[in-house]
């Protein structure tokens, strides 16, 4: 085949990759990307997982180690059909926290320190390096097959020169569509539409080798069997240290591998698109490998000896004359080498950009975190990260000369990145994990692959002396690389993924142990470790300080969001806080939003720094959480003191509207009182004139004018008694009484009361209950006075008692210096919403007033008793009326 | 805050059903792990096609499982809800 047919396929085939990836970012910026954004194109698009290596490195590695090769396969599988556990969790943090790598994750989780994005950084560029060297090896190699198979005299390639063409094939690509843009959430719809064409492409190719070989070399799947077992493949032993070793190596990678989490997490759109992935990935992982154990055995059978069995996939259609299916075969290689290095090359330069870059620019030029052009900033540093990155590769892979089998560089890889998993699995589950324990883990795993594998793997001599690797740095055999603490004997590979990942482990348990996880820390920790549980976003990491400008902040977002995306995003923040139409204020929450975005573009380490600079604060100090514990305090506090005050208002405000009750009665009855009192006056003033008139006439018998005159005589007396008690009252309220004290016995004063009562209705004859010794008590008091109360209470139950045969009670008690009386009859007694007012003045009860008292009586009792130092109540619930005296044994002193 | 004992047959089916995917993996590792016990005594030949049959089996017989619970896990609701654990 020409060889200039295969460079025109290949471009051809990368140009309509690049049309596909246009086609589609134009499709989405409309808005219409429908069914590219189904579960299909996600599950696809995972398939990076299976690059050149094991395009054309399965089959290699089959025929050397018989079904060890399903290991590679058999890990994924386990963590993909185990989704809920791990993915679930990592694709809903990596969406809620927008996390841009697997760096980034780190570096978030364990309170957004850089030092730690820059670890996870160096560890992935440096186990990704010889992986990207092993595409271009690979994508060289198949170059250099068809070459030297063609006979129209196209001399080989060189190999160099071939794989510096790909390399920067390769770079031009990546760099067109991997940062055409700085996507809001790092997502790049055309590149993963891209990956999902290649990657049908690789399955179909492979399908269609697989089929030519079991159906038109062999005899179909009972000819391969027989073949399986007459073959030096069935030879092959099972380790169990490998196959479990490599099994759990392979489940680590596809959780790790930062081309794998780009995919996974970054590019995730939708999360139910991890259900569908969850079996799917693996039926296609399935049948990715499905057909190579066929295409290893027919290959070792038919080719001739010495031949590379990890281009059996290329070589074999050739031998066999099928030009168009090697050439499918060449493109589906060429499929799985382009899509690993794009994607790695994206996911490494956004590390590399947002950890080492940015940040290091940042602290140049911290004052340019506002003003600077930091869009066109960070797309320059990932240009030129990717460049680099595959530069790296490039010389890798002409440093290592090409040589070792590609399995084996694939597998060293693996374990590098593995190395990041304790940091990463202890993080979303452990909130105890701390930045100082993931550093540990993480540089003496990454120190521990290196010295016990990586170096090694560029051969003797080459990093380590074959002094070294035989007896141990200085002669130390504990420290052989290969024997590490005298464990010799084991597989390299396990021995160094053994031992980097049981040392790993134990330096980030022991590190996250002993050390005390920062505020920042401790907050984004709950915040992974729970982020099922219902909104549990990061805590408020910012506390709101003076001068953080909201022009400042829209600055910072336009150069990184551009100018329409930040403007959008604070209106709606504006609108939120119902401030639509202006800036935002930069409360908390809002700039923890902000800042929430910017790390989707920049990473969380470097937005969380670049927010500092405007803020003002690069780290949250546990005082500022106790302030703002403090605050919600203060708050709650505030509440409950205008909940009192609120309770006290409803307080007075019901006292009010019980006095305003009362006036308004009182008010009524104080008319009702006038009215009487008026007709009281009226009445014997009327008979006095009458009478008087008459008596003016003359003419009159004697015994008529005796009679008339002591009409009159009557009449005036009731008025002067009126008159009378009116006085009395007013000299009693106004406190200016003249009192008689002297000492004076209970039990004379209450029968001179009764007696002078009696006058009272005579005809009613009343059962007196008294105990007579009780009352002998003498009283240092106004007796006079004290009569006048009694008198009125016993002409009040003489009055009003209703019952058929009346009682009245008297008792007398002595409670410390006071003495009190109780007044209790056996009728009806006093409804109780009149018991309040029956003290008042000008009180009476109903109409019930035969008995012609002008409702001053109780009123005066009150005044009596407050004068002479004690009180006068009514007793509720005695069933009759009831009335209590109190009043001091001996008033000491004069009330004013 | 106290869990009820009983809830609704709904619920009890949805919470056996995440118990299913998260004891999937257990389940595959077992399986793929028995071939290391397998081999003839005394002898380390090994029945390599018999083997690769066996785990074919396997594999797909998981990605069956996997797809039923993934559909039935995502059934009707947007993004699964979560019970606390």
């Amino acid at each position: 085949m020409p060889f200039n047919l295969l460079v025109f396929a290949s471009l051809a085939y990368v140009t309509f990759l690049f049309c596909v990836a246009f086609l589609v970012e134009r499709r989405a910026a409309a808005g219409a990307a429908g069914w590219l954004r189904s579960p299909v194109i996600y599950t696809l698009s995972l398939s990076v997982y299976c690059t050149a290596w094991t395009f054309y490195g399965a089959v290699g590695y089959a025929a050397r180690s018989g079904l060890e090769f399903l290991t590679i396969y058999l890990g994924p599988t386990i963590i993909f059909v185990g989704w809920w556990w791990v993915l679930r969790k990592l694709v809903r943090i990596g969406r809620q926290h927008r996390v841009t790598s697997i760096a980034d994750l780190i570096s978030s989780r364990f309170g957004k320190s850089n030092l730690l994005g820059v670890v996870v950084t160096v560890i992935c560029v440096t186990a990704a390096t010889p992986y990207i060297a092993l595409q271009l090896q690979s994508v060289t190699l198949s170059f250099g097959v068809f070459a030297s198979a063609t006979a129209d005299g196209w001399a080989k390639p060189d190999g160099d020169v071939t794989s510096i063409w790909v390399a920067g094939g390769l770079a031009l690509f990546t760099i067109l569509f991997g940062t055409r843009n700085l996507d809001a959430n790092e997502q790049h719809t055309g590149v993963v539409t891209a990956i999902a064409v290649e990657a049908v492409v690789k399955l179909v190719a492979l399908v269609a080798v697989g089929c030519f070989v079991v159906w038109g070399l062999a005899d179909g799947p009972r000819d391969i069997l027989a073949r399986i077992e007459a073959s030096p493949m069935a030879q092959w032993e099972m380790q169990p240290s490998r196959w479990s070793g490599l099994i759990f190596l392979s489940a680590a990678a596809v959780l790790c591998l930062p081309r794998m989490f780009q995919v996974l997490v970054v590019e995730n759109i939708d999360e139910r698109h991890l259900a569908t992935a969850s079996w799917a990935f693996p039926l296609y992982v399935l049948l990715m490998s499905l057909f190579v154990f066929p295409i290893a055995v027919v290959g070792l059978e038919v080719m001739p000896a010495g031949a590379n069995p990890d281009l059996f996939v290329l070589t074999l259609p050739l031998s066999q004359g099928q030009g168009g299916l090697a050439m499918l075969a060449f493109l589906g290689g060429f499929s799985s080498a382009t899509s690993m290095v794009i994607v790695a090359a994206i996911a490494l330069a956004t590390m590399v950009s947002n950890h080492i870059v940015m940040p290091f620019w940042l602290s140049l030029r911290p004052s340019r975190a506002v003003a600077g052009d930091v869009r066109r900033l960070v797309l320059l540093s990932r240009r030129v990260s990717i460049l680099v990155i595959l530069a790296l590769g490039y010389a890798y892979y002409r440093g290592s000369g090409g040589s070792a089998a590609l399995a084996a560089i694939g597998l060293i890889s693996f374990v590098g990145v593995a190395q990041i998993l304790p940091a990463m699995l202890g993080g979303i589950y452990w909130r105890g994990a701390t930045k100082v324990g993931a550093f540990w883990g993480l540089t003496l795993g990454f120190a521990v692959w290196a010295y016990t594998l990586f170096l090694p793997s560029f051969g003797a001599d080459a990093v380590l002396s074959a002094e070294v690797m035989a007896q141990g740095p200085f002669g130390i055999g504990l420290l052989r690389p290969q024997a590490l603490f005298g464990v010799a004997g084991m597989d390299p590979l396990i021995h160094a993924l053994f031992w980097s990942m049981a040392l790993n482990t134990l330096a980030f348990c022991a590190g996250s142990l002993l050390t005390f996880p920062g505020p920042v820390e401790r907050v984004q920790g709950a915040a992974f470790v729970n982020v099922f549980e219902a909104d549990s976003g990061p805590a408020r990491s910012w506390v709101a300080q003076d001068g953080a400008g909201a022009e400042d902040l829209l600055v910072v977002a336009q150069r990184i969001l551009g100018d329409e995306e930040a403007l959008a995003f604070f209106e709606a923040q504006a609108t939120a806080q119902g401030r639509a139409g202006y800036l935002p204020d930069p409360t908390p929450s809002f700039i923890d939003q902000l800042e929430r975005r910017l790390a989707g573009s920049v990473g969380a380490a470097t937005a969380h720094a670049m927010i500092a600079q405007i803020v003002g604060r690069a780290t949250v100090s546990v005082e500022d959480l106790m302030a703002v514990a403090n605050e919600a305090a203060q708050i709650l506090e505030y509440s409950s003191k205008l909940e009192e005050q609120q309770e006290e208002l409803t307080r007075t405000a019901r006292q009010l509207r019980d006095a305003n009750d009362k006036l308004t009665t009182l008010s009524v009855q104080k008319d009702a009182f006038l009215r009487q009192i008026s007709h009281e006056l009226r009445t014997p003033m009327t008979s006095i004139r009458a009478f008087s008139e008459i008596l003016t006439e003359g003419d009159l018998p004697g015994a008529l004018v005796t009679q008339y005159g002591g009409v009159i005589h009557e009449e005036t007396k009731r008025l002067t008694r009126l008159l009378d008690d009116l006085l009395d009252l007013s000299v009693l309220e106004s406190g200016t009484v003249q009192l008689n004290l002297e000492l004076s016995n209970l039990r004379a004063m209450i029968d001179r009361a009764l007696a002078s009562a009696s006058h009272t209705r005579p005809e009613r004859v009343f059962t007196l209950d008294r105990d007579l010794p009780k009352e002998d008590v003498f009283l240092h008091t106004d007796g006079d006075r004290l009569t006048q109360v009694f008198i009125n209470l016993i002409s009040n139950a003489r009055k009003y008692c209703d019952a058929a045969n009346p009682e009245l009670r008297i008792s007398v008690r002595r409670k410390g210096g006071r003495v009190t009386v109780d007044f209790i009859d056996n009728g009806s007694g006093i409804p109780k919403d009149k018991q309040a007012l029956i003290f008042e003045k000008f009180a009476r009860l109903t109409d019930q007033t035969k008995a012609g008292g002008a409702g001053l009586g109780l009123a005066i009792c009150r005044e009596v008793m407050a004068n002479l130092g004690g009180t006068i109540g009514y007793l509720p619930g005695q069933r009759g009326a009831a009335f209590r005296v109190t009043l001091p044994l001996r008033l000491a002193k004069l009330p004013k | 805050m106290k869990r009820p004992l009983f809830v609704p047959h709904q619920t009890y089916k949805q919470r056996r059903l995440r118990d299913a995917a998260r004891l999937l993996p257990v389940l595959a590792v077992f399986l793929i792990g028995l071939p290391m016990l397998w081999g003839e005594e005394g002898s380390d030949q090994r029945q390599t096609g018999a083997d690769a049959i066996y785990l074919f089996a396997v594999w797909f017989g998981l990605i069956v499982i996997a797809a039923i619970l993934a559909r039935r896990l995502t059934k009707g609701d947007v993004q699964p809800p979560e019970s606390k654990r």
